[in-house]
C-alpha cells in the first residue's frame, strides 16, 4: 500500500515537471524573439519613436528602461509566473481602496459570499430533502419542479436576481443559494427515502416520537448520502462564485480574474485559476474528512 | 530578463525582496509609485492655482459692488460722493449701515451637504478620466464629499446599480439616460446628465487581416462589436457603414461586447472590428492584434461619448450635494482639457485601481501622439477631449437616431425630452461659479460626415436617410 503512495506520488511529481517543461518549452520562444529585436540593424527616428509606442524595445534606450517588455500580454514564461506568484503573495492583504485589494482580501470576500449562500441553501435543502424524503406524496408533488429548476445556470439567474432583489451583493448569494441548493436536496430525500425498513420498523415498535425518529435514527443513517450532497453543492458553489463576481464585480476572486483580464494580464490569470483550485480543493477536502467521519459500516 | 536586483550572489548589493521603503514588492514598483506621487501633487498645485482665492475675492467684491449700486442707483452720484469723502471713509461709512460682510459670506456659504459618503459606478475606460482623476486629485474632498470610485463590469450592471439606488451617481454613456428616462431597455427611471464626461476619444479598429481593406463598402458580413445599444458608439457606427451604403441590421452584425472584453475577441477572430472606447482601440494596437481604422473624431468631431450623471431623484433630495459633485467634475474637466495635464493624467489613472493598463496605453490616448497599428505615429492632439457642456442639440441628435433605427417608436417631442434630461442650465451656472468660460445658446449645430444638423428640425433630418428602420 505504502509503496503504491509512493509511486503514485512520484508519478504526480514527473507529470507536474513534464507539465512546467511543456510550459517552459512552448514560452521560451517569446523571450527570445523580443531579445531579438534588440539586436536588429539600425532604424530610423520614426520607427524607433513607434517601436516606443508599441512598447517594444528600442535600442536607443535598452539601458534606460527595459521594462516594456514585461507589460505586453502573452503566455508567461515560467520566470514571468513565479514573479507574479511572488508578488502576489507577498502581500496578499493590502487594501487601496475599493477597486484594488490583495488576494487574500479578494478570497475572503468569495468565501464569505460562497458561505453565506451555501448555509442558506443548506438551511432549505436539508428540512425540505427530509420532508420529500419521508413523504411519498411531497416528492411527487415537488419533483417536477425540482427537475425544472436543477438545470439552470447561475448566470441566467442574475439578471432576474438582479431586477427583482434590486441589489448586486445580494443577487450574488442568491445565485450561489438557487444552484447549491440542489443537490443537497436530492441527496437529502434519498438518502432520506433509503434508510433501512427494519430500521424504521424497530423505531416504531418502540413507539419512538417522530422528531426522535428523525433525529436519531433516520440522520445518523442518511448522514453518508446528505454529506455525498453537500460535498457536490460546494463544489458548485465555488463554480458559481467566479462566474457571479465576474458579472456584478466589486470584489471577490472573480472580480480580481475580471480586472486583469480587463488589462489582458495573462500572468495574474493564470495565478487567480491556480488560487481557486487550491482553494476548491482545499474546500472538497474538509468535506471529505467530514464524510468519513459519519460513514458507517452496515 | 535578468533582474540583478535580486542576484543572491552580489556582494556590493543588499538582497532585497522588495522595494527600500518596504512597502512595495520590488525596486520598479517602488519607483512607478513615486513618479505617481509626483504626478498626483504636480496636478493638485495646479488646480489649486486654477481657482478659490481670487474667484473668492472677486465675489465678495461683486457682493459690495451690487450693494453701493443700490444706494447710489446713479452712477455720478457714486462718484461725486467718493470723491467728496475718498474711497476709504466712504467704505467705513457703508460697512458701517450696511451688513456687507455677513451678506458676503452668505454669498460664498454653499449649502450643506445632504450627504456626505457616495458611491459612483465608473467602465474603466478613458470616457470616465475626469470623474476618476477628481478621485486621487482630491477635488471630490475638497468639496467636503467621501466619494467612492467603484469599478463596474457593464454597462447593463451600470444601468442596474442606478436604478436600484446602489450607486449615487455614475459615469454613463450619454444615449443611456435618455433611455433609460423613456424606459427603453429599463424600467422607466428619470435620469439626468450633469455633465457631458468627454467627446472625441472613439475609434473604429479592425483586426490585422482586414488592412487592405479599409472602404467601408467592402465590410459586408462583417462582424462589429459595440459597448452597449444605447451608445453614440453603436449610433456612429450605424452612421458610418450606411454613409457607405450598408445596412447595419442586415449587412453586418452589431454585438453588444464590454469593452474589455473587445480586444480579446479581435485576436480570437470573433469580432472584425469594433467602435469601442479608448484605450481598447489603442491596446488592440499596442497587442498587435488590430489597426485604428479611424478615429471618431473624423466621423463627428466634437462629438460627445459618454456623461456623468444621476437620477431626477437624487438631485431633488441632494441639492447641495449634487452641486458639489458637479463642481468637482467641472474642475476635473477643466483640468483633462488642459493638454500640457495629458501625460501626468496618464500616470495617475494607469494603475490597477482605476483603469489598469499599461501607462503608454493610456498617454498615447490622451496626448494624441500615437502608433496607428500599421507602421506610422500620428499626433493628434484634439483626439480625446473632455467637453462638459451638456448640449441639448446633442440629446437631439441621439434621439434622431434612436428614431432612425427603430429604437424609439412613434412621434418624438425631441426637445421635451432634451431638455428634461440634459442639464445644461445647471451645467452652465456651476462652470459660471467656477469661473470656467461658458458659451451661449443650447441648440448649437453641428455637422456629421459633412451632412449638417439642424436641431429644429429633427424629423425632416430622420426622414432624409436612405437607409432606415422608421
Amino acid at each position: 500500500m505504502t509503496s503504491l503512495n509512493a509511486r503514485a506520488a512520484l508519478l504526480s511529481l514527473l507529470l507536474f515537471g513534464l507539465l512546467l517543461g511543456i510550459w517552459h518549452l512552448a514560452t521560451m520562444n517569446a523571450g527570445a524573439a523580443s531579445l531579438a529585436t534588440v539586436a536588429a540593424p539600425a532604424m530610423t527616428p520614426e520607427q524607433i519613436e513607434y517601436a516606443r509606442l508599441m512598447g517594444k524595445p528600442v535600442p536607443a534606450d535598452a539601458g534606460a528602461s527595459t521594462s516594456p517588455v514585461t507589460t505586453k500580454s502573452g503566455f508567461p514564461t515560467l520566470a514571468q509566473m513565479g514573479a507574479t506568484v511572488v508578488h502576489h503573495l507577498a502581500d496578499p492583504f493590502y487594501d487601496k481602496g475599493p477597486n484594488d485589494k490583495g488576494i487574500g482580501l479578494q478570497l475572503a470576500y468569495s468565501l464569505g459570499r460562497v458561505a453565506l449562500g451555501y448555509v442558506l441553501a443548506a438551511l432549505v435543502a436539508i428540512p425540505l430533502g427530509f420532508a420529500i424524503g419521508m413523504s411519498p406524496l411531497i416528492h411527487r408533488a415537488l419533483d417536477p419542479f425540482i427537475q425544472v429548476l436543477k438545470p439552470i445556470s447561475p448566470l441566467a439567474w442574475m439578471p432576474l436576481a438582479l431586477y427583482t432583489i434590486k441589489d448586486s451583493a445580494a443577487s450574488g448569494i442568491f445565485v450561489i443559494f438557487i444552484c447549491s441548493v440542489w443537490p443537497m436536496l436530492i441527496n437529502t430525500a434519498f438518502g432520506v427515502a433509503g434508510v433501512r425498513k427494519e430500521w424504521l420498523n424497530v423505531a416504531r415498535t418502540l413507539e419512538v416520537r417522530p422528531l426522535r425518529r428523525a433525529l436519531e435514527v433516520i440522520l445518523p443513517a442518511a448522514a453518508p448520502t446528505i454529506l455525498t450532497g453537500m460535498r457536490i453543492s460546494m463544489g458548485i458553489a465555488w463554480l458559481v462564485i467566479v462566474a457571479a463576481e465576474m458579472l456584478v464585480g466589486g470584489t471577490g476572486i472573480g472580480y480580481f480574474v475580471w480586472n486583469e483580464w480587463n488589462n489582458l494580464s495573462l500572468p495574474n490569470v493564470v495565478f487567480a485559476i491556480l488560487v481557486i483550485g487550491l482553494v476548491g480543493m482545499t474546500l472538497d477536502g474538509l468535506f471529505a474528512r467530514a464524510q468519513k467521519a459519519v460513514t458507517y459500516a452496515d | 530578463m535578468s533582474d540583478l536586483r535580486h542576484d543572491p550572489y552580489d556582494a556590493d548589493r543588499p538582497l532585497l525582496m522588495r522595494c527600500a521603503c518596504g512597502r512595495h514588492g520590488s525596486e520598479a514598483e517602488h519607483a512607478r509609485q513615486l513618479d505617481r506621487d509626483q504626478a498626483v501633487s504636480t496636478l493638485r498645485t495646479r488646480a489649486d492655482a486654477m481657482d478659490t482665492t481670487d474667484i473668492e475675492a472677486e465675489s465678495n467684491q461683486f457682493v459690495e459692488a451690487a450693494l453701493v449700486k443700490a444706494l447710489f442707483p446713479q452712477d455720478a452720484l457714486r462718484r461725486r460722493f467718493l470723491r467728496a469723502v475718498g474711497r476709504g471713509s466712504a467704505m467705513a461709512a457703508i460697512g458701517s449701515v450696511l451688513p456687507i460682510a455677513p451678506l458676503q459670506a452668505m454669498a460664498q456659504e454653499r449649502g450643506a451637504l445632504e450627504k456626505k459618503d457616495l458611491k459612483i459606478g465608473f467602465i474603466p475606460i478613458t470616457c470616465a478620466t475626469p470623474l476618476i482623476m477628481a478621485h486621487p486629485l482630491g477635488f471630490y474632498a475638497k468639496q467636503g464629499l467621501n466619494v467612492e470610485v467603484v469599478k463596474t463590469a457593464g454597462w447593463a450592471l451600470i444601468r442596474d446599480k442606478m436604478i436600484n439606488k446602489e450607486y449615487d451617481a455614475t459615469h454613463f454613456l450619454s444615449p443611456m439616460p435618455l433611455a433609460i428616462s423613456l424606459g427603453l431597455g429599463a424600467t422607466a427611471t428619470p435620469m439626468n446628465v450633469a455633465t457631458i464626461q468627454n467627446t472625441n476619444g472613439q475609434a473604429i479598429t479592425l483586426a490585422m487581416k482586414h488592412k487592405d481593406r479599409r472602404d467601408p463598402k467592402s465590410w459586408k458580413g462583417f462582424k462589429f462589436a459595440v459597448p452597449f445599444e444605447y451608445s453614440m458608439h453603436n449610433f456612429l457606427l450605424r452612421y458610418y457603414v450606411a454613409e457607405a451604403g450598408l445596412d447595419p441590421d442586415r449587412d453586418i452584425q452589431i454585438r453588444v461586447v464590454p469593452p474589455p472584453e473587445m480586444v480579446a475577441n479581435l485576436r480570437a477572430g470573433n469580432i472584425d472590428g469594433f467602435l469601442g472606447p479608448d484605450p481598447f482601440n489603442q491596446r488592440a494596437v499596442f497587442e498587435e492584434a488590430g489597426f485604428i481604422h479611424i478615429l471618431s473624431k473624423e466621423l463627428w468631431n466634437g462629438h460627445p461619448c459618454c456623461a456623468f450623471g444621476t437620477s431626477t431623484e437624487f438631485i431633488q433630495k441632494h441639492p447641495n450635494t449634487f452641486a458639489a459633485l458637479y463642481r468637482a467634475v467641472l474642475t476635473s474637466a477643466a483640468m483633462a482639457r488642459e493638454a500640457r495635464n495629458r501625460e501626468l493624467i496618464a500616470k495617475v489613472i494607469a494603475p490597477q485601481a482605476y483603469l489598469n493598463q499599461p501607462e503608454t496605453v493610456i498617454a498615447q490616448v490622451l496626448t494624441g501622439k500615437f502608433a496607428d497599428g500599421l507602421g506610422n505615429v500620428r499626433v493628434v492632439p484634439d483626439r480625446a477631449d473632455f467637453d462638459p457642456i451638456p448640449w441639448q442639440s446633442m440629446a437631439v441628435w441621439m434621439l434622431t437616431q434612436m428614431k432612425r433605427w427603430g429604437y424609439l417608436k412613434g412621434d418624438v417631442n425631441y426637445r421635451q425630452i432634451a431638455e428634461k434630461v440634459f442639464l445644461l442650465t445647471d451645467a452652465k451656472k456651476q462652470m459660471k461659479a467656477l469661473d470656467q468660460a461658458v458659451p451661449d445658446g443650447a441648440y448649437p449645430k453641428f455637422s456629421v460626415m459633412g451632412k449638417t444638423f439642424d436641431p429644429a428640425q429633427p424629423d425632416a433630418y430622420v426622414a432624409g436617410f436612405a437607409i432606415k428602420r422608421a
